[in-house]
């Protein structure tokens, strides 16, 4: 069962992160891969830009048109996401709970199932 | 090494000698020494594969199984050179027998891959792997994972066995040495059709080898009425295959399909099956799916099922299994409905989602029951439910046609 588990970032907590928190953060997520990876539970992950960078299309109600991205005066947005395949549900949610934003007052993870996948020709 | 045979037909010969030759090193080294095994009979049907086109030999097992433990020596050789030599000197010293195939040395494999120690996602790609010879990357594209994370679950697969070493009994009972064996292939049948109703088609046609495995299983343990059991629930439910699937991939369950277009050489196999192993038989709960299957696949269409029969195969199946399974549940409070009428069976559901809340599939049922009694605006609200619950896109599309289906006005 394939997950995404969205991270929730909010820029003004990680500018308030001390040095230590931030590489103890670095050095969180790197451990989260190559547990996962070890596991055989690991897909992929990514991290995003900055929203400020994001442009939406949308249609006007005739033609698609491209703004600026929605979400420039959010305080949280997505900043990435790992994809996961495991177990269930209860699985997904105790590796959750070990990405170290989890422990970061301010910053959340959302857990989704994934209901289609189709990853290209490997 | 699948995709490498000794010749362009021969596919199947490749793939049923595989297994054989790794069962039988198994049975001579031990269970401790899977990952050892496999690689040494990686080795030998590569060398076969270089070999043979030029002086193909009179026995083909017998030529691969000498091979392969040429290459095991070699391997535990070079391993004792590195390692400790005390520790690794009685790996040769393990008895030589038993040359004579075994009937039983598939199922020896298949319960090592399927042991219970080991992840379920751990057993379901190593069976795939080291019995149905399919290659990493097939599997890898079969569950749309990368092919290192199918790797990585071969190979903690295969520690964790090694690790178990000699702690491996095996149980007595037939049917207690093939519970988990059983388990694991019905899990690969099932989901196979998971990712053929809501995934593009693969390559890899996972219920077609789930049903290879059950039949290699069948051959090892003739005895056993679960193994035919789920043998022909796997056949009767495969049959259906063809009208499962309806304009633009949409999902047709059961009770809209059109049954002529059943495939009848699964349907006659899967019943003869059933009147061969039934009489007389334990009533274990594969071969009581199969059952029920059989009832569906003798009737034209759903009026004309023998719903008592079902329900009262249900009902023994929910006992069989000690009413741990919501599901079973769950479908015989459906045949309920199409016996006593779905106003009954609607007070059956409450009580069932009192005690499972988020069952799979409940409020799918609930509403296609509010839509018999007409009650379309509680229809409506359970479809809606049903949609945002379920993680099968094919179920989804199906779910909002049958809402659609209500009425525009809902």
């Amino acid at each position: 069962m394939k997950y995404l588990i969205l991270m929730h970032i909010d820029p003004a907590v990680l500018e308030n992160l001390t040095e230590e928190q931030q590489q103890l953060i670095g050095e969180g997520h790197s451990q989260f891969m190559a547990t996962t990876k070890e596991n055989g539970e690991f897909i992929a992950t990514q991290a995003l830009g900055d929203p400020s960078r994001s442009k939406v299309v949308r249609s006007n109600g005739e033609r698609p048109e491209v703004t600026d991205g929605p979400f420039v005066e959010a305080k949280e947005f997505m900043g990435g996401f790992y994809l996961l395949d495991v177990e269930d549900e209860a699985r997904a949610l105790e590796l959750a709970a070990q990405i170290p934003d989890a422990s970061i007052p301010g910053l959340a993870l959302e857990v989704r199932p994934v209901v289609f996948s189709d990853l290209g020709d490997g | 090494m699948t995709d490498a045979g000794p010749g362009h037909d021969s596919e199947g010969l490749w793939r049923a000698l595989a297994p054989q030759t790794l069962a039988r090193l198994l049975h001579t080294y031990g269970s401790s020494q899977f990952g050892v095994c496999e690689d040494a009979v990686q080795d030998a049907l590569l060398e076969a594969y270089v070999r043979w086109p030029a002086s193909p030999p009179d026995d083909p097992q017998a030529w691969l199984t000498a091979a392969a433990r040429r290459r095991y020596i070699d391997r535990v050789r070079s391993d004792r050179r590195r390692r400790d030599r005390e520790e690794r000197v009685a790996l040769l010293a393990a008895p030589l027998s038993h040359d004579g195939l075994q009937s039983d040395d598939t199922l020896l494999l298949l319960q090592l891959c399927c042991h219970p120690a080991l992840s379920r996602s751990g057993q379901v790609a190593l069976t795939l792997r080291a019995v149905a010879g399919l290659s990493t990357q097939q599997i890898a594209n079969a569950y749309q994972v990368p092919e290192a994370t199918i790797a990585q679950r071969i190979t903690r697969a295969k520690r964790r066995l090694a690790e178990l070493g000699g702690a491996f009994t095996r149980p007595a009972g037939v049917d207690e040495r093939m519970a988990p064996v059983l388990d694991v292939l019905y899990v690969m049948f099932t989901e196979a059709h998971h990712t053929t109703s809501g995934a593009p088609a693969h390559d890899t046609d996972l219920a077609a080898e789930s049903i290879r495995l059950v039949r290699l299983l069948r051959a090892g343990a003739p005895e056993s009425t679960e193994v035919a059991g789920l043998l022909a629930l796997m056949l009767l439910t495969e049959a259906r295959h063809p009208a499962r699937t309806g304009a633009g991939g949409r999902l047709v369950p059961l009770d809209e399909q059109d049954r002529r277009l059943w495939d009848r050489t699964a349907v006659e196999e899967g019943l003869a099956l059933l009147d061969a192993v039934v009489p007389g038989a334990e009533p274990g709960p594969y071969l009581l799916q199969a059952c029920i299957a059989g009832v569906h696949a003798h009737a034209p269409d759903t009026e004309s099922t023998d719903w008592d029969e079902v329900h009262a195969l249900y009902t023994v199946l929910e006992h069989a299994t000690g009413g741990r399974n919501p599901m079973i549940t769950l479908n015989r409070i459906v045949a309920a409905s199409m016996v006593h009428g779905p106003e009954d069976a609607l007070a059956l559901l409450d009580d069932l989602a009192d005690s499972h809340p988020r069952l799979a599939r409940l409020d799918a049922v609930r509403a296609h029951l509010l839509e018999r009694t007409g009650r379309t605006d509680e229809a409506a609200a359970a479809y809606r439910r049903a949609i945002a619950a379920t993680v099968n896109v094919a179920e989804q599309h199906h779910l909002r046609d049958r809402l659609r289906a209500l009425g525009p006005e809902l």
